[in-house]
């Protein structure tokens, strides 16, 4: 999960505000004055249950990290993710850090992807000339991180099981298909309105 | 389906730790230092859910949520998505804590195996809090011109948005 949202200044401002307006309209200001009560202490109980799995899962992520996971899958991913950025030499710093980022993607590292995304960015900036418009490549690969290319929805999971889900996991394969597919037509958008 | 699910946790945890002893990583030891990363950053991002789920149990308590919803049924029925979820497809591609607060309210009041409440749960795993990636990686190298970016993403974003509904219909019903 990604922390520093943005705009949030402007619509929390005015979720709060309208829902203030509408309370006295409708009448409902006793409900609204007993949700934020309730709204506050629900917050912590849901940081607390997510916290747990989190932390396990945080853990577990950690060792495939230290064995080298990322190194050992980015060499796998690297044929097929050098056609799409096709302005990145092969053994270029940039297709190496593209190739890390979208391996710890997968595998759910978001701590470590960013800072991956961010030197992938710098040395693709580099190739270009330093010039301040995005390359094609840059924007193949924006676009395929704000895809979501997890193979575990882990934080979904954890909430579902909070409110007693059946089977917590099984939208699992649902989201599989859903973001590949939703990836593909990204990358293709990107690709088509390159000219 | 949901049989096949049970697998999914244990084999992958199962390999990790097989793959961790055979790179000889010492695994209790790495396991604590990133236990101990995850649940730092897991309250760290307390504060941001404490103000978005009030401002969203506000939304709903007020009656606001339900004019909002009723507003944009005609869009919702003309994409046959379940009208519980607008307000999430509309928030999800700003903010990351805001969604994850909808969607608790979206399974405390309907229950997570509920259509709308799988629907969301497949609508938050297969996207990503669009507007932030887009922020942070261009921002990070000062592109002015970022071309094209916002709409491949967003279109991508609502291609999940309506696979996720034809998925748990799909697997669900």
């Amino acid at each position: 999960m990604k922390n520093g949202d943005i705009m949030l200044n402007y619509i929390w401002g005015f979720i709060i505000l309208i829902s203030i307006i509408c309370a006295i309209f409708t009448g409902n200001m006793e409900a609204l004055s007993n949700s934020i009560l309730v709204g506050a202490s629900d917050a912590i109980n849901l940081v607390i249950t997510m916290a747990g799995m989190m932390s396990l899962w945080s853990g577990i992520l950690k060792i495939a990290d230290s064995g080298g996971i990322t190194c050992i899958l980015a060499k796998i991913f690297k044929p097929v993710l050098k056609h799409l950025f096709k302005d990145c030499p092969e053994n270029s710093p940039a297709m190496r850090a593209i190739c890390m980022n979208i391996t710890a993607n997968i595998l759910g590292l978001g701590n470590a992807a960013t800072p991956l995304g961010i030197s992938a960015m710098k040395e693709m900036k580099k190739l270009n000339k330093n010039s301040d418009v995005a390359s094609n490549s840059m924007i193949t690969f924006v676009v395929m991180n704000t895809a979501s290319i997890q193979i575990l929805p882990t934080t979904m999971s954890i909430l579902r099981q909070k409110y007693h889900s059946a089977a917590p996991f099984d939208i699992v394969p649902a989201v599989w298909i859903s973001s590949v597919v939703a990836l593909l037509v990204g990358i293709t958008l990107a690709k088509v309105l390159e000219k | 389906m949901s049989k096949f699910s049970f697998y999914i946790m244990p084999c992958m945890i199962g390999f990790i730790v097989v793959f961790g002893l055979v790179k000889k990583v010492p695994i209790f030891d790495v396991f604590l230092s990133g236990a101990e990363e995850g649940l730092t950053s897991t309250f760290s991002i307390a504060p941001s859910l404490i103000g978005l789920i009030m401002s969203v149990s506000m939304l709903k308590a007020s009656g606001a949520l339900d004019v909002i919803t009723s507003l944009l049924e005609p869009v919702g029925n003309l994409l046959a998505v379940p009208k519980e979820t607008i307000p999430l497809m509309l928030l999800r591609p700003i903010s990351g804590s805001g969604s994850l607060a909808f969607i608790d309210s979206i399974f405390k009041s309907f229950g997570p195996d509920s259509f709308a409440g799988r629907v969301a749960s497949v609508m938050m795993g297969s996207t990503e809090t669009t507007f932030y990636a887009i922020a942070i990686y261009f921002g990070a190298v000062g592109i002015k011109n970022i071309r094209h970016t916002i709409f491949a993403a967003l279109v991508a974003d609502l291609t999940s948005f309506i696979f996720s509904i034809l998925m748990v219909r799909l697997f669900f019903t």
